[in-house]
């Protein structure tokens, strides 16, 4: 089973992007672009992981012991936290085109007001 | 484009995609074998470099240092964004009879909230500040560090809102507070930097004495790089925080009145 963390990392960006796509409302569509962007996480700690290795956190074992990789845990870090700004953003605009055209559904605004 | 085409598109897509992604997987180690020579190097040789344990604080704000000032300023940009987006509205809601703030703020409590969410609330603020604080401090030297200590801090705001009102966000946590927290945290980061070049060496180098491995005082300026992302961020969540619960006292006010 050594490639499942690698499949869930692509069911989750399939099934994300299906909601992306098939999408009928602007706040379902930010949530289903954070399951796209979660898969982005799995993909990276799976890729770091090492068996039996502990957390990269020296405090109770010597350094050079087998841990996982911290460099991508860290760009998960900072993928996690510009996914969440990103959602923020994405959602302020979210409330401002209900509030301009009336309507949450992306099909319905396919004309472009100025 | 209808429905059925863009589920065409999209299978379309899928099919590209897990054919790359299969063919990118076939050169990957497999799963719990990771050979990547820089984190394991890094997982040798970061304690003694610089005496901090948390090896993903290590990374983040100093190995790949410079990549997380960009981030830091993405989560600026958004959060500017985002009170760009959310307060021309607001301006435009403002109609010159509204201006005695203090006798609308009448109508603009929140709905009612039970007593169990109120004290349970009220007690969780003290301890959330505190572990919010802890989080930042300790992030060089267990799991933490300012981002995630800057959302916990964030939270104790978001308390504060469900058992008061809205009127008690604003006086906890002031726009002019949270805007100044966020430019400072930002703007901290840069600075920090600076010092390194000041030292005639590269942006962002460790220039500060590294201290005794394992105690609160060290690595550094990891430590001052984690309290200042722990400033920005607390101010950055807070003020989305805010920006949106004034949107939705906009417009239930509409909706009511």
């Amino acid at each position: 089973m050594s490639f499942l963390p690698f499949a869930v990392a692509a069911w989750l960006f399939a099934v994300g992007l299906y909601g992306i796509v098939t999408s009928r409302h602007l706040i379902h569509l930010v949530v289903c672009l954070s399951v796209v962007q979660s898969s982005t996480y799995v993909l990276l700690l799976a890729i770091g992981y090492r068996t039996g290795a502990s957390a990269p956190i020296f405090v109770e074992i010597p350094p050079g012991a087998p841990a996982v990789d911290p460099v991508v845990q860290a760009l998960t870090l900072t993928d996690v936290v510009v996914a969440a700004t990103v959602s923020a953003l994405l959602l302020a605009m979210a409330v401002q085109v209900h509030k301009k055209a009336g309507t949450f559904d992306p099909d319905e605004l396919d004309t472009l007001q100025g | 484009m209808s429905l059925r085409g863009r589920r065409n598109l999209f299978a379309l897509g899928v099919l590209g995609f897990s054919v790359l992604f299969l063919w990118g997987l076939n050169g990957l180690p497999a799963f719990g074998h990771y050979e990547g020579v820089y984190g394991i190097t890094l997982n040798r040789v970061a304690v003694t470099q610089r005496h901090a344990t948390n090896l993903v604080a290590a990374v983040t704000f100093d190995y790949r240092g410079f990549d997380t000032l960009g981030e830091e300023f993405i989560l600026f940009a958004a959060v500017v964004g985002v009170a760009i987006l959310l307060r021309a509205q607001r301006d435009e809601a403002a109609t010159p009879d509204e201006e005695d703030e203090e006798t609308k703020d009448e109508s603009r409590d929140a709905p009612h909230t039970s007593d169990a969410v109120r004290v349970l609330g009220l007690a969780l603020i003290g301890p959330t500040v505190l572990f919010g604080l802890y989080i930042v401090a300790h992030g060089h030297l267990t799991p933490g560090g300012g981002f995630q200590g800057g959302v916990v801090l964030a939270t104790a705001a978001l308390l504060v809102y469900l058992t008061g009102e809205y009127v008690a966000l604003r006086r906890v946590s002031p726009e002019s507070v949270t805007e100044l927290a966020e430019s400072v945290g930002a703007g901290g980061y840069a600075a920090i930097g600076f010092i390194g070049l000041l030292t005639g060496q590269a942006f962002l180098t460790n220039v500060l004495p590294l201290g005794m491995t394992g105690q609160l005082n060290s690595s550094g300026t990891i430590l001052l790089i984690n309290l200042a992302v722990g400033v920005g961020v607390a101010g950055g969540f807070s003020l989305i925080l805010a920006e949106f619960l004034e949107q939705t006292l906009l417009v239930r006010e509409r909706e009511h009145g």
